[in-house]
C-alpha cells in the first residue's frame, strides 16, 4: 500500500493482499490494509466497494480466497468471530447487536460470563469491572439497568464497553455516527481520541466525509473492491476524497438556489397519532408546506416522524386532527385517493412499503398505478405500455439493472431507490413526501436525488423531507423543522439555521441537557 | 460509465436463470430423490417379507409397471387423465391462495362441498336436458365451494383468524354436512346404505377413451382462466402484490382483505369444480362418507408445480399417472408391492422439497432461492398476525 504516512510502530494489525471473489463479483482484490497502536484509520468506500466484505473476513464470518492476517507480526487463522475475538479484535457494529430487554451486564457478559464454580455466574465480579471500565471514561454506567431504556448513544457505548470487557485491542466500527445527533457523535469521538491514546488500534468505516477528516489519523479508500489510495486528514479534503471513492467529479452540496413559495399545499392540524402499540407518539402536529418550498424535518429517530408521515400519506389514521391537501380535507382517504390528487412517497423503509422485491422491476414502476389507462384497459394489463414506462424511468432516472424484466431484489439499494424515486416523481406532482430519501446510499445517488428533489422543488411541488441525517435536511431544506417526542419543537429558516442548536433542539427539545445516562432512547 | 450487473446467485451445475433453475431442477431433483428413497423400500420389503428370492432388479420392474399401468395405452393414460383431473382444479385452488401469501389447507372441504352441491342439482336436474343439468351442476358445485372458500377469507379480513386453523376446522365440519346431507336430505330411499340417487343427464359425456369425461376439459379451461388472471389482469396483479408483499398492497392503495376474501373464494370455486367433476364425471352419485383425498393431494400439487398453473398440470399429471399405475405395480410383483407404494412416493417428494435447503447443501447448490415462493408462503404466514 502506497501511503505518505511515517511508519512509527509495527503494525497491530495487518491483512496483506486480500482477495474474495463471489461468484460474478471480486469483492477484495488485493486488498491490504494496516492498524498501528494508538490509531485511527478510516476505511471509506461507497456501498458494495468492498468493506462489508474486508470486515467479515477480519471477523471469521468469511473466508479470504488470497492473502493473510497478521496480529502483531503474526500470521493467524480467523474461521469464526470466536477466534477474532481471541486475537483481541472486536466489531461495533452499525445496527446494534444487544438484547433489549437484558441489562447492561447481561449484553456485555453474553458469550463471556464469568463462572463461580460450574453452574453460578459471577455476577459480582462482572458488575465491578464494568463499573471500573466505564470509570476510565467518565461514566457512571448502572450494571442492571436494561439496554432498552438507554439512549442510542449509551447503547453505543455499552457495545465498546463489551469489546473492552472482552480484552479487545483492536476495534472496529461500521458507520458508528449513522445513528447519532450531532453532540453524541462529539461524545463518541471524544471517547475514540481516548482510545487511540491509550494504544488501541481503531478502524473506523465511514462514508461522512468530513467526520473521517475530523477523526482519522490515515484514510484508505477503496473502490471496486480495490485500494484506491490512502490519505492523511492534512493533505487532503472532502472533493478529493469523494473523487477518490466515486472514481469522478462529485458536487457534494447540493445547490438549493432560492425558492419561490406559492400557496399552502400541504396543512397539518393538531393530528395526533398512535402508534402498533396505541401509544400517541404524534401529539399534535401543525405544519405547513407551501408549493415551491423544501420543509425539511429534522429529528431524532423514533420521535413520531414515522406515524407522521405514515398518516400524511393516508397509510395511518390520526387519531384525531386535520390534514389538508390543496384545501381538501384528506384526513379520512385512503393512500391512493391521495396518490391521485398528486402525493408522491418515497417511503422510509423501501423493502416493506416501496417495492414487491421478488417483482420485476416492470411491475414495480406501475404498482401506484397499475389500475390506470394506460397501463390497464378495464381490468387487462397492458404490458406494451408497463414495458415502455419501465423503460422510460431507467433512462430519466438512469437505474443501473441489465434489463426491466430482472426481479428487483437483485438491484443494488441505490438503484432500488432510484426505482421508487423515479415512479413517485413522475408527472405533475403537488406534494412529494420524502421519508429518509437517501439512506444507505452511496455518494453517487445520493447527489442524484438530491439533485431531482431540488428540481421538482423548482417545478412547484410541495416537499416534505423527513431525515435523520441532519447534514441532509440543512442542505435542501428552505424551512426546517425540528421534531421531538411527537412535537415540532422549533422551526427555523433552512439557510440560516445553526447545525449546534438544531442537533440540541433535537436531541432535548430546547429544554434540559443531554448526556444523561437515563434520557430515554425515545 | 460501465453497466453494474446484479451479482450472480451461486454456483450452478448448469447456467440458468436461478428463477428457471428452482422452477425445474428443485422439482425435478425432489422426484429423482424420492424414486431412490422408494427403491430402498421396495428393496426393504424383499428382505422383511419371507418366502421371496431376493431380486435386486424388483424397483426396476415395479417402477417399470408403474409407468406402463400409466401410461401403456389409451385405458391408462385416460385413467391418469381422470384421475389427474381433480388434482389440476384443486391445485389451482391451493396455488391461487399461496399466490396470494395464503395457506388453503381447506381444498378438501371445499371439494366435498362442491361435490354435494352439484350432487343436489344433479340428481335434481337428472331428466332434464344435458345442456341444462350439466352446467347448473357444475356451476352449483362452484358456487357451494366458493362458500365453503369464502368463510375463512371473510374471517380473516375481520378479525384475522388464521386460514390455517379456520380452513382445517372447515375441512372437519364439512364431512359432516355430507354425512347429514346424505343420509338425510339426499338419501335415496331403499338403498341398504345411505347414498344418493344417479345424476342421470347431468354426467359429463365420455370424450375419450372408454370413460374419459369432459372434465378434463374443464380443468384445462381452469388453468387458462387462472394464468389469464393471475398474469394479465390488475386483479390478479393484485393477488400476487398482495401475496409477494402486503405492506406494499397497502401502499399502492389496494385493499388487502378484499383481495383476502376474493382469493379464497376463487379458491373454494376451483375446489369446488373439482368435486363437481369427480361427481358428475366418474362417480354420478355420493354416499355418506366420501373416501377421498383429493383435497389433500393437490396440496403436494401446488407445491410440486410452484402455484404456476402450468407447474400445476404438470405435477397433476405425475400423481394422476402414478394413482393410475398403482394397481399394476401391485398385481406384476405378485402383490409384494401394495399399490399404497405411491404414497410414500408423494410424500417423499413433499418432504425434499420442503427441504429444499438440505438438497441444494448436498448437491452444492448454494444460492438458488428465488422464486421459492410457496414453501415460503407456509413458513411465513404461520408468523404473520393479519393482513
Amino acid at each position: 500500500m502506497t501511503s505518505d504516512v511515517q511508519v512509527t510502530q509495527a503494525p497491530a494489525l495487518e491483512m496483506r493482499g486480500i482477495t474474495k471473489r463471489y461468484p460474478g463479483v471480486l469483492a477484495n482484490a488485493g486488498i491490504s490494509l494496516d492498524v498501528r497502536p494508538g490509531e485511527i484509520h478510516a476505511l471509506l468506500g461507497e456501498n458494495g466497494a468492498g468493506k462489508t466484505t474486508l470486515m467479515n473476513i477480519l471477523y471469521g464470518l468469511a473466508r479470504p480466497d488470497a492473502g493473510e492476517i497478521l496480529v502483531d507480526g503474526t500470521p493467524v487463522e480467523i474461521t469464526s468471530p470466536h477466534d477474532a475475538i481471541a486475537h483481541r479484535i472486536s466489531m461495533v457494529h452499525q445496527h446494534f447487536m444487544l438484547v433489549p430487554v437484558l441489562s447492561v451486564s447481561d449484553n456485555i457478559l453474553l458469550g463471556e460470563e464469568p463462572m463461580a464454580g460450574p453452574i453460578f455466574l459471577d455476577r459480582a465480579r462482572a458488575h465491578r469491572r464494568i463499573r471500573e471500565l466505564g470509570k476510565t471514561f467518565g461514566w457512571e454506567i448502572d450494571p442492571d439497568q436494561r439496554v432498552e431504556s438507554l439512549s442510542v448513544g449509551w447503547q453505543q457505548r455499552v457495545e465498546i464497553l463489551k469489546a473492552l470487557y472482552r480484552n479487545a485491542r483492536i476495534l472496529v466500527l461500521d458507520e458508528p455516527t449513522a445513528v447519532l445527533t450531532p453532540q453524541e457523535t462529539k461524545e463518541i469521538f471524544a471517547v475514540l481520541r481516548r482510545l487511540r491514546a491509550e494504544g488501541y488500534a481503531i478502524i473506523f468505516i465511514s462514508h461522512k466525509l468530513h467526520e473521517v477528516l475530523e477523526i482519522a489519523d490515515r484514510i484508505t479508500v477503496i473502490r471496486r473492491g480495490k485500494v484506491v489510495g490512502s490519505r492523511t486528514p492534512a493533505a487532503t479534503n472532502e472533493e478529493d476524497l469523494a473523487e477518490m471513492m466515486v472514481g469522478r467529479e462529485v458536487n457534494l452540496t447540493a445547490d438549493r438556489g432560492t425558492s419561490h413559495p406559492g400557496e399552502v399545499i400541504l396543512r397539518v392540524e393538531q393530528v395526533r397519532v398512535k402508534d402498533d402499540r396505541r401509544s400517541e407518539v404524534v401529539q399534535g402536529v401543525d405544519l405547513e408546506v407551501r408549493s415551491g418550498e423544501i420543509l425539511g424535518i429534522a429529528g431524532v429517530a423514533g420521535n413520531g416522524q414515522d406515524e407522521l408521515v405514515e398518516a400524511i400519506v393516508g397509510l395511518r389514521r390520526p387519531s384525531s386532527g386535520r390534514i389538508e391537501l390543496a384545501g381538501r380535507d384528506v384526513t379520512h382517504a385512503g393512500p391512493r385517493q391521495r396518490h391521485r390528487l398528486g402525493v408522491g412517497f418515497v417511503p422510509a423503509d423501501r423493502h416493506r412499503f416501496g417495492l414487491v422485491l421478488s417483482f420485476p422491476l416492470t411491475d414495480n414502476f406501475i404498482l401506484t398505478d397499475y389500475y390506470e389507462p394506460p397501463y390497464a384497459r378495464g381490468i387487462i394489463r397492458n404490458e406494451a405500455a408497463i414495458d415502455a414506462r419501465a423503460r422510460r424511468g431507467i433512462r430519466d432516472y438512469d437505474v443501473r439493472t441489465p434489463s426491466a424484466t430482472v426481479t428487483t431484489g437483485t438491484l443494488s439499494g441505490g438503484n432500488q431507490q432510484k426505482l421508487i424515486v423515479a415512479r413517485e416523481f413522475d408527472g405533475e406532482q403537488r406534494l412529494l413526501v420524502l421519508d429518509q430519501p437517501t439512506r444507505g446510499l452511496d455518494v453517487g445517488s445520493i447527489e442524484f436525488i438530491h439533485g431531482q428533489t431540488i428540481a421538482k422543488r423548482d417545478a412547484g411541488t410541495a416537499i416534505l423531507l423527513v431525515s435523520a441525517e441532519l447534514d441532509e435536511v440543512l442542505e435542501l431544506s428552505d424551512r426546517i423543522a425540528v421534531i421531538y417526542r411527537g412535537q415540532i419543537v422549533a422551526v427555523r429558516d433552512g439557510r440560516t439555521a445553526d447545525k449546534n442548536e438544531i442537533g440540541i433542539l433535537m436531541a432535548t427539545g430546547g429544554s434540559g441537557a443531554s448526556g444523561s445516562p437515563s434520557s430515554p432512547a425515545a | 460509465m460501465t453497466t453494474e450487473r446484479p451479482p450472480s446467485q451461486g454456483r450452478r451445475l448448469v447456467a440458468l436463470p436461478a428463477t428457471v433453475w428452482a422452477a425445474v431442477a428443485l422439482p425435478f431433483i425432489s422426484i429423482v430423490l424420492a424414486l431412490l428413497v422408494g427403491s430402498i423400500v421396495i428393496l426393504a420389503s424383499e428382505v422383511i417379507v419371507p418366502g421371496h428370492p431376493f431380486d435386486v432388479t424388483l424397483p426396476v420392474t415395479a417402477y417399470a409397471a408403474l409407468f406402463e399401468g400409466a401410461f401403456g395405452g389409451l385405458d391408462p393414460i385416460v385413467n391418469t387423465i381422470r384421475a389427474a383431473t381433480p388434482l389440476v382444479l384443486a391445485g389451482l385452488a391451493v396455488g391461487l391462495a399461496f399466490k396470494a401469501g395464503l395457506f388453503n389447507i381447506g381444498a378438501q372441504g371445499q371439494f366435498l362441498l362442491g361435490a354435494l352441491g352439484s350432487v343436489t342439482v344433479g340428481v335434481a336436474l337428472n331428466q332434464a336436458s344435458p345442456f341444462i343439468a350439466i352446467p347448473a351442476a357444475l356451476l352449483a358445485g362452484m358456487l357451494a365451494g366458493a362458500a365453503w372458500g369464502f368463510i375463512p377469507g371473510f374471517l380473516k379480513a375481520i378479525s384475522g383468524a388464521h386460514e390455517v386453523v379456520t380452513t382445517i376446522m372447515l375441512n372437519y365440519v364439512a364431512v359432516s354436512v355430507i354425512a347429514w346431507a346424505v343420509s338425510g336430505p339426499l338419501d335415496q330411499p331403499g338403498s341398504p346404505s345411505p347414498i344418493t340417487a344417479q345424476v342421470g343427464n347431468a354426467a359429463l359425456p365420455v370424450i375419450i377413451g372408454r370413460n374419459g369425461h369432459l372434465g378434463v376439459l374443464v380443468a384445462l379451461a381452469a388453468v387458462l382462466a387462472v394464468g389469464w388472471l393471475l398474469f394479465r389482469t390488475t386483479r390478479g396483479f393484485e393477488i400476487r402484490t398482495v401475496g409477494a408483499n402486503p405492506d406494499a398492497a397497502r401502499y399502492a392503495g389496494m385493499q388487502p382483505r378484499l383481495i383476502v376474501v376474493l382469493t379464497m373464494s376463487l379458491a373454494g370455486v376451483l375446489a369446488g369444480l373439482a368435486g363437481a367433476t369427480v361427481v358428475l364425471g366418474v362417480t354420478h352419485y355420493m354416499m355418506a362418507s366420501f373416501g377421498t383425498t383429493v383435497g389433500f393431494d393437490s396440496i403436494a400439487v401446488a407445491l410440486l408445480g410452484r402455484s404456476s398453473p402450468v407447474g400445476i398440470v404438470f405435477a397433476a399429471i405425475l400423481f394422476g399417472a402414478m394413482r393410475a399405475g398403482a394397481p399394476l405395480m401391485q398385481i406384476q410383483t405378485g402383490s409384494l408391492i401394495p399399490a399404497e407404494l405411491v404414497d410414500v412416493l408423494q410424500a417423499t417428494i413433499l418432504l425434499f422439497l420442503a427441504a429444499h435447503e438440505v438438497i441444494r447443501h448436498i448437491l452444492k447448490l448454494r444460492g438458488v432461492k428465488a422464486g421459492l415462493e410457496t414453501t415460503d408462503t407456509i413458513a411465513r404466514t404461520y408468523g404473520r398476525e393479519s393482513v
